[in-house]
């Protein structure tokens, strides 16, 4: 009990403060990604095509076994739903944390070595920051093809300078302080340095980036889907209900964009609001005042 | 700078590996366009030919390219245009109104507008303005290129997500500045509200605001693509988008060189602004 207490009252100190909506939202779309195969009706791949293109429950030709209505093919709407949580969840966090990686190695690298290690690495980076992101995205998609693994490679790809840079410039002024001088008198390796000293304090940035950039990496990941290139049909994922439903609108079948739609919306609206959050409860000034 | 547009070069020349290796059969094809050659020479040749705005020819069109990208130019550019005026509008509008009235109604309104804007992908957003405004209202065509009814929605489409940061910018720019010590003497020297807000308070907040344009013009024409598809918008996201479908990278190289170097073009304008709206920045 003595080790875990100290890390449990941090994790409840943390949900208090939190904004909680945000968190419950969150807490449901994990949820439904987890344990997908409990809680949808039905199969979100195979379709009954007698059942096809029913509109929500409470319109007419509704049925309330199928909630939010059938696609063209006869898929459960709010099945789909469900499992897409997944494949999005699992593509964004693991894109970030990815670029995270990725892009906190090179930066605290080069913010620490300096000289010609700190140049070449910036060279690098800007020049990857100039393409535009979604058309790399594309670019990428084409060559190596298509599926999941392949969309987290590219969007980590495209995502990982941000944290370079900011990386970069925390190390370089974490550099400069006392305590690391007085590591590196002390005699500390400069790998013992890196770890013990700098990367926790370069984390807390990384975390408010990361959690900032989920979002965006949703979105990025549902338009790459909706052009083709991203998650391959007929896996659930929410950019392909987008595309699929695009067809339906000029006759009207508007559930087939609008759950899915909503869907992401909320699921970036939440990471958004945390990120913000977590911006604020992780700056060192406000850390002061609650103490 | 030529160092940034140097990069672009080697990454589509990639794609000459990936095809060729499933169209073997097309060899005459790869003959004509000189793909047969080693990959460092190939650059060379592009680098070359790129500065003589010469782009070889698209595979799929059967026209050169630069007339290609110089056909659906304009049109990129309208779309783009037309946006970043509606983005800028409602964003400044938006963060003037939230941060005169800070804590009203109209301040978290506005907030919880600008966080909606972010959140949702700007084809999704066309196509509820599609579900609304032509299938349900019928008072706006679906698509297609043509004057104002047929700009309106893919302007505000990729528009709404960009007001969003502007309204966040402006805001907290402009309540920093309206705090400072200037202000507060303009204030004290008896200027109208209107003079002291919009004259000295707006010029200064702007600054980062123009930073934020320069960054967004940029992420407007790649993010464009999506919309570009939904509309059937002919300009550049899409020309690129079918290249790299299809594989005609001639096409593809050159919608990315071009975006580039236009990237570090309007970085190097804003720059320019910089100094006229702060002129602190000029004595340097």
């Amino acid at each position: 009990m003595n080790k875990f207490s100290p890390i449990l009252a941090k994790i409840l100190e943390f949900i208090r403060r939190a904004p909680k909506v945000p968190l419950i939202i969150l807490l449901i779309l994990v949820a439904s990604a987890i344990f997908a195969d409990f809680l949808a009706w039905h199969d979100p791949e195979i379709g009954d095509p007698r059942q096809r293109l029913l509109p929500p429950f409470w319109e007419e030709r509704g049925n309330i076994r199928y909630p939010l209505g059938t696609d063209t093919m006869g898929r459960d709407v709010l099945s789909r739903l469900i499992y897409g949580a997944r494949v999005s969840l699992l593509v964004a966090l693991a894109a970030v944390i990815f670029a995270a990686c990725l892009g906190t190695a090179a930066g605290v690298i080069a913010g620490f070595f300096g000289g010609w290690v700190d140049q070449a690495i910036m060279r690098f980076t800007d020049s990857w920051l100039s393409i535009p992101t979604v058309m790399f995205g594309i670019l990428m998609a084409v060559i190596v093809g298509p599926g999941v693994f392949n969309i987290i490679i590219i969007l980590g790809a495209v995502y990982w300078t941000r944290y370079a840079r900011v990386t970069r410039g925390e190390t370089l002024s974490l550099k400069t302080r006392d305590f690391v001088h007085l590591a590196t008198i002390a005699g500390c390796g400069k790998f013992r340095i890196i770890r013990k000293h700098i990367l926790p304090n370069v984390m807390n940035n990384v975390i408010t980036l990361a959690s900032l950039q989920i979002g965006v990496v949703i979105v990025v990941e549902a338009s790459l889907t909706f052009l083709g290139v991203g998650v391959p049909p007929p896996k659930p994922a929410w950019g392909l209900m987008l595309s699929e439903g695009r067809g339906g609108l000029l006759a009207g079948y508007w559930w087939l964009i609008v759950s899915p739609g909503v869907a992401i919306a909320l699921l970036v609206m939440s990471f958004n609001l945390i990120g913000d959050w977590l911006r604020l409860y992780l700056d060192p000034h406000y850390r002061n005042i609650k103490a | 700078m030529i160092f940034l547009a140097a990069r672009i070069g080697p990454d589509p020349a990639f794609m000459i590996a990936s095809p060729g290796a499933d169209e073997g059969e097309l060899n005459s094809i790869r003959d004509r366009f000189g793909l047969n050659e080693p990959l460092p020479i190939q650059y060379v040749i592009f680098v070359k030919k790129a500065l003589q705005a010469d782009f070889g020819e698209s595979i799929y069109y059967g026209l050169p390219v630069s007339e290609i990208v110089w056909q659906r130019l304009p049109a990129s550019l309208k779309l783009v245009g037309a946006a970043k005026l509606i983005s800028l509008g409602i964003g400044l509008v938006a963060g003037v109104l939230a941060a005169r009235r800070r804590g009203g109604w109209m301040d978290n309104a506005v907030r919880w507008f600008s966080l909606a804007g972010l959140s949702m992908p700007n084809f999704w957003i066309a196509m509820l303005f599609i579900l609304i405004f032509s299938v349900k209202l019928k008072i706006l065509p679906t698509g297609g290129y043509g004057g104002i009814a047929h700009l309106l929605m893919p302007a505000f489409s990729l528009g709404w997500y960009f007001s969003a940061g502007y309204t966040r910018i402006t805001y907290s720019s402009l309540l920093q500045v309206l705090n400072s010590e200037y202000i507060k003497l303009a204030r004290v020297k008896g200027l109208s509200e209107m003079s002291v807000v919009g004259k000295h308070g707006l010029k200064n907040a702007l600054i980062p605001v123009v930073t934020l344009a320069g960054m967004n013009i940029v992420i407007m024409i790649s993010g464009a693509v999506a919309i570009e598809m939904v509309f059937a918008w002919p300009g550049l996201g899409l020309l690129m988008y079918h290249g790299a479908i299809y594989r005609d990278f001639n096409v593809v190289q050159a919608v990315i060189l071009f975006i580039s170097v236009s990237m570090v073009m309007v970085n190097l304008l804003v720059d320019i602004l910089y100094a006229y709206l702060d002129p602190r920045i000029r004595y340097q």
